[in-house]
Parts: structure tokens; sequence; C-alpha cells
């Protein structure tokens, strides 16, 4: 499991590579790139970090990934959190999660 | 190479949990101290809490008491544990997530405004966004100054005495010393000493963070610091390949450990944390794997609330719930042991510590996962030893102030911390001497090379996953062999830009906490806790070990074990405990 990062998307801010907790990721030719992605945990804190919806999570073969990407992005109201479950024929699942409600469980 | 000095008042290592919140407890209450926070990567996100947590794991719930609490552990931990710690440390859970929620954290109340628990020590929260809220509240302490990006590699100590801390940056060509005689180590505890569960690409996806790697450990090793239950290491049961926490469909929506027979195994073993694991990897070895979770009972509302709950904190489960086309309620979720971790937030593993999270070493501190001696103190235990650890320090430097016996830096010290810093200095340069024609250095020894090297004499040798966690004497004696093997070739590692630097320092904090754990699985002759300490040369529990497993490694590399009668809870005039050996070493 890991994350990419599309290109077309990156503006080279640098905010993901900052926040990493694993310092994994770098700045190279104003895109962001990441190191080694064997070495990601898999937190998504850069995927919260990137306002351009660059960086894309995504579950390697060897625990059950079958190509799906995950991204996030965030609502106007300044509350809620769109996570995107998006398959290999672009098939979309959405989540809408409420950042001021807790967990139920 | 930039070289950067810095002296403070108080220096803490680590901006996780802990190290967090003895800083914001610093700024709030001592604004006339000079406070530095060291992080290696970013204190917005670093650590455990990175991803968010599910819940807060250790509260005081209404109609409980602490001392329930720490009956709770002791019994959890079959009597190895520190109550003195334990007691102060849950005398502050509820204080100090009435602080977080001040902050911004969510927390789930009912109608008459109580929090809601689950269960009998936890309470519900979005704990998604814990870190940042934590990570904010230093940044608005005036007299406390963040270091983003620096790692600490080394102690500067002397004569049982702590003088400062060396390290580099992670980004930039620049190493970092600073002068403090008062200094917290919260950097956690350490992951990725054993072979992992998914060894391949996901080598990473492991539970606890693999950028934990014991260097706190390390450095308290090396400076000859007293350490505590190394040998009891924690093995989390986790969700299979995501490694994702079970708690929240265990104890959220009540899903019971079934094998492939459908039947329920856990009550066969027992319920302690270790019994939970032993009973899973016992029904895999008889031949009744795998193991899940029986979560097929569950509504479809309760598997959407399931979906967001793992977003909040472990999205891997979520994506590959949603990816296979399968949710909770249509398959049981597969549950599998992880590598073991040493970890003292969970477990017991540690500095051993004063009541006021003091270490043997004067001058240092220790709190959160890489001090011993009280386990189960999850996020608000390590906010907890935080706070305690913040008070002692401001205290301890307001005395020393007041008897006007500042520990005297004099010119020898000064000195000495110069030759220190210099002789550091030089091992960092050693290993980057070839960034600039790697092509022409042939190196057969890469980093990657050491890792898996490391990973694999710990699983084979001394009890990783593969062996079922046991491990017997003379395991254990090849273990050490081949860990000093990979210390001796260690130098010969090269690196071409700080992140290979980095990556150098983590391999080399390892396997100096490996050696230790090595020798603490030896030294304990019985099997306490199975799985988390399985000994098959002494596979019975003994009373004769109802005591603490303790080590210092002496000068010269010998680790010297220290058998340690139990504290009990009695306390002292002072507030303190009245173990009259402790005592005496703190005193002295
Ligand atoms: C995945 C996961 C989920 C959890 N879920 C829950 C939960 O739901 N509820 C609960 O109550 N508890 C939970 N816990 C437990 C809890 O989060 C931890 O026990 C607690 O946060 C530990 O705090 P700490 O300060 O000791 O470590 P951390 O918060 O990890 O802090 C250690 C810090 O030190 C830094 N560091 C390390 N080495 C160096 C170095 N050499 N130089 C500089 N900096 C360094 C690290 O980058 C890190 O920021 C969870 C833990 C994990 C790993
Ligand atoms: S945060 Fe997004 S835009 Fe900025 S560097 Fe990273 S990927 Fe690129
Ligand atoms: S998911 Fe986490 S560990 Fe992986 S690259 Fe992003 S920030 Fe780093």
């Amino acid at each position: 499991m890991s994350i990419f990062i599309d290109r077309n998307k990156c503006v080279g801010c640098g905010k993901c590579a900052d926040v990493c907790p694993g310092n994994l990721l770098k700045i190279t030719d104003h895109k962001a790139v990441i190191r080694h992605p064997e070495d990601c945990w898999g937190c998504t804190s850069c995927l919260k970090e990137c306002k351009v919806e660059a960086v894309k999570f995504f579950l390697g073969a060897d625990i059950g990934g079958r190509g799906s990407t995950l991204t996030y992005t965030y609502g106007d109201d300044n509350r809620t959190v769109t996570w995107k479950v998006i398959s290999p024929d672009k098939v979309e699942r959405v989540i809408v999660i409420d950042t001021q409600e807790s967990n139920k469980y | 190479m930039k070289n950067t000095e810095l002296e403070a008042d108080v220096l803490i290592i680590g901006g996780g949990t802990a190290g967090c919140y003895a800083a914001y407890t610093l700024g709030q209450n001592n604004k006339d101290l000079k406070v530095i926070i060291v992080e290696k990567a970013n204190i917005k996100r670093s650590g455990c809490l990175a991803a968010g947590v599910n819940a807060i794991n250790a509260y005081i719930t209404k109609g409980r008491t602490a001392q329930q609490y720490v009956d709770y552990c002791k019994k959890d931990a079959d009597g190895i544990v520190r109550e003195d710690l334990l007691l102060s440390m849950s005398n502050r859970l509820n204080s100090v997530t009435k602080v977080m929620e001040d902050l911004g954290l969510v927390i789930l109340k009912d109608s008459n405004g109580e929090y809601v628990s689950r269960g009998n020590r936890n309470i519900k929260i979005n704990g998604e966004n814990i870190k940042p809220i934590l990570a904010d509240a230093v940044r608005q302490q005036p007299n406390v100054q963040i270091l983003n990006h620096v790692n600490i590699t080394d102690l500067i100590y002397r004569d049982g005495a702590v003088y400062g801390a060396v390290g580099f940056s992670t980004t930039c060509e620049e190493f970092f010393s600073f002068k403090c005689a008062n200094v917290l180590i919260a950097t956690g505890g350490a992951a990725g000493l054993y072979r992992p569960n998914n060894p391949g690409f996901s080598r990473h996806k492991m539970w606890y963070p693999p950028f934990n790697t014991g260097a706190g450990y390390a450095m308290g090793i090396l400076a000859g610091a007293e350490m505590t239950t190394f040998e009891m290491r924690f093995i989390a049961l986790r969700c299979k390949d995501t490694i994702a926490p079970t708690g929240t469909i265990a104890q959220g929506v009540g899903a019971k450990q079934t094998n492939s027979r459908g039947e329920v195994y856990e009550s066969k073993y027992g319920i302690t944390t270790s019994n939970r694991l032993y009973g899973t990897v016992t029904e895999n070895r008889e031949g009744r794997g795998p193991c899940y979770l029986d979560t097929t009972h569950i509504s479809s509302e309760q598997e959407e609330e399931l979906y967001k709950a793992y977003l909040n904190m472990a999205p891997s489960q979520t994506l590959k719930w949603l990816e296979s086309g399968t949710g909770p309620k249509g398959k049981p979720v597969e549950i599998e042991g992880t590598e073991p971790y040493i970890v003292g937030g969970h477990t017991a593993s540690g500095f051993w510590v004063d009541n006021d999270r003091r270490t043997t070493i004067k001058g240092l501190y220790a709190a959160g996962d890489v001090a011993g001696g009280a386990p189960q103190k999850y996020v608000t235990g390590a906010l907890a030893e935080g706070e305690i650890a913040a008070e002692a320090i401001a205290q301890d430097i307001d005395s020393k102030r007041r008897l006007e016996t500042k520990k005297d830096v004099t010119e020898n010290i000064d000195l000495f911390i110069r030759q220190t810093v210099t002789d550091k200095f030089r091992e960092y340069e050693s290993y980057l001497k070839n960034k600039d024609n790697v092509e022409d250095f042939v190196a057969t020894i890469t980093i990657d090379q050491m890792e898996t090297a490391m990973q694999k004499v710990m699983d084979e040798y001394a009890g990783g996953i593969s062996r079922n966690y046991q491990y017997n004497e003379t395991e254990l004696g090849l273990a050490r062999e081949h860990i000093e093997r990979l210390q001796r070739i260690l130098p010969q590692l090269r690196a071409v830009d700080m992140n290979d630097l980095l990556r150098i320092y983590e391999i080399r904090e390892r396997l100096i906490v490996c050696l230790n754990v090595i020798a603490h699985l030896k030294a304990r002759k019985e099997t306490r806790w199975h799985s988390f300490a399985e000994n098959t040369d002494y596979p019975d529990k003994s009373s004769k070990w109802l005591k603490y497993v303790n080590s210092r490694r002496l000068p010269d590399g010998e680790i010297e074990i220290i058998e340690r009668n139990l504290v009990e809870h009695i306390k002292g005039t002072d507030g303190h405990y009245t173990d009259p050996s402790i005592l005496a070493r703190y005193r002295a």
C-alpha cells in the first residue's frame, strides 16, 4: 500500500513533503515524488495536505489491492470532507464525513 | 556542511503525543523557560497519531476509579507493572481529555452532556485530527521553539548526567547540536525490529509507525540509563493485511473471535491482551485457521458507520472493504498477529523512571511510549506523562536555581560537549563521504539489505511471526551473534543524501534496541505472557519471576541485567513510592 502523485495536478507546493511522518516525499522539478513507495505507512497525511487532489492512495497487490485509488477532498462548508474510491473501470464510491461528528463505534 | 548550535532550558526530543503535551504544558505554566521541541518529521502529523485514532482508550468512565484502571492494567500484565506510575497517570486521564476537548477534539456526548463510553474504559471521539489540534496548541506557545525535520541520534552525557543532544536535518545539509541540561525524551516506541507481516511491497503497512525506530531507547541505552521490561514485547491482534485496529469492531459492534469452523475461541484461552493473541496463534497452528472477528451480524447502517470510523483512523481498511465489493456485514474480518514491537504505551518496556518520570540519568526525563513500567497508556496516558514530566522539569529547574547549584556547566564540561559534538559530526560525515561519487563507490552492503537482515535474524531467532513468537536460549544466542555482526558492518553503509543518513541511523538505533530485547528475553527464565515472551526452554510461569527484569549497558557494551522487586503503590510523605532500593538511586 502506498501513494502516487498525479503529476498533471501537482503544483509543487511542497506541503505533502513537509508533513509526511516518514520524510518520504521530496520535490523534484517542481513536482512531488515519493522516494521509496514501499516505505509508505499509509497514514494519508499527504492526501489531507494537498489542496489540488494530486495525491492518490492505493493498496498494494500483496495486501489485497485491485487497482482502485482513494482520494480526499475538503468540502466548501469547512466542515465536511469527501473520500472517493475510484475503481480501475472508473466506478466511483463516495463517502462524506462530517468532521464535527464522532465515530459511532 | 552547515553546523547549528542551540541552547535552551528544556529540550524535548520527539514532537509526538507526549512531547507536544509537555511543550504545551511548559508553554502554559512556565513562560520564563526557553523550550525547544525537536521532531524528525513535522509535529502536525508525526508519530502514532498521524492517521488519527479511533477512541480514547484510557479514560475513567462514570462510576469507576483511577485505582480500577490500575488494577486492570496490573492484571492484564500479570503483575509486572509499576503501580505508582499507573496511578499517577490514571489520575490525570480525564483532565487531559478535557483539555483536548477544549482545544477542539470532538467527543461523543449523550443527551445529558455525558461522554458516551465504549466498554468500561473507552470513550468515543472523532480522532482524525487529534494531532493537528495538539500541534496547533504547541505552536501558540511563545516560549516554545519548534524544530521540524531534525533527527536526534545521540545524547551528550557524562558520568550519569545529560548535557544536550546531537542530530541532523532530514531535508538539508545541516548538523545540529543542543546544549541543555534538562532533556525530555518522547520519541515513542520501536517498530521494524522484526520481519513485518507484509515483507514485500507493503512492508511498512504495519500497525506501529515504521518511523518510530526506537531512537530514544537507543540513546538511553548508550548513555547507561536503566531500562525495564524489554522482554514484554507488544504484539497486536489486527485486521489481516491492512493491520488496522480491531477495537472498533470487537468492542464497537461486539464482534467475537471465531475460527474457520465458526467456533468462538476467545473464552478458551482467556481474555488478557496476550491470551487473545495466543489463542489466535494456537488456532492457526492447530489447523483451525484462519481466525476472524465475526461481524456478519451487523446492520447495513452499522456497516456504513464502520466505513467512516475506519476512514477516520485507518483508511486502508475501508478501501479494502469497498474495493473488494464486500464489507464487514457480508464477510467476517480476518485477523492476525503483528510482528513484535517494543512500545511502553501498550506493554511495559522502556526507561525505568520515578513517579515524576525522571530517568536514572540526571537531567533526563521520559514520557509516553518510550517510558516503561506503565502499560496501556494509550493517547491520554502519553498526554498525562508529558504533563507530569513537564511539571517535574519546571520544578527541578526551579529548585536548582533556588539552591544556586545549577549543574555546573564549567569550562571543562563545555570542552567535553564540544568534543562530543565534533566526534559525532565526524561520524555523520563518514557516512556521507561518498555522496558526490556514488557511481565510483561499490557498496556490497546496502541500507535495505541491513534492514531485511536485522528483521530476518529477529524473526527467526528471537521469536517473530514465522516462529509463532517462540524462542529458546540457543536461538537467542544466535540472534545476539548476528545482530552484533550487523553492528560491525554498519559503518560500511553510505548515504547519498540526508534522507539516506536518516535511514542509516534508524537501523543503528534498532540494532541497539534488538540487543537489549534479546538480553531481556534471555533473562526472564519463565513464560509469564504467552506470545509476548514465550520461552520454550521455560514454558511455565514461575512465582520467582514476579519481579522486574531491568538492564543497564556498561561502558564496555555488555548489558548488565538487574532484577528488581515489585514496586507496590506505597506513598511516602512526598507522594513518591518508598521502595528503598529505588529511592537510593534517585536521592543519591
Ligand atoms: C496506529 C495507532 C493507532 C492508535 N489508536 C489509538 C486509539 O484509538 N486510542 C488510544 O487511546 N491510543 C491509540 N494508540 C496509542 C497512542 O496513539 C500512543 O500510545 C501514543 O500516541 C504514544 O505517544 P508518544 O508520544 O509516546 O509517541 P508518538 O506520538 O509516536 O511520538 C513520538 C515522536 O517522536 C518522533 N521521533 C522519533 N524519533 C525521533 C528522533 N530520533 N528525533 C526526533 N524526533 C523523533 C516521532 O516522529 C514522533 O513524532 C494508537 C497507536 C497507533 C500506532
Ligand atoms: S501537496 Fe499536492 S500540489 Fe503540493 S507538492 Fe504535494 S502533491 Fe504537489
Ligand atoms: S501516506 Fe503517510 S507515510 Fe505515506 S507518503 Fe503519505 S504522508 Fe507519507
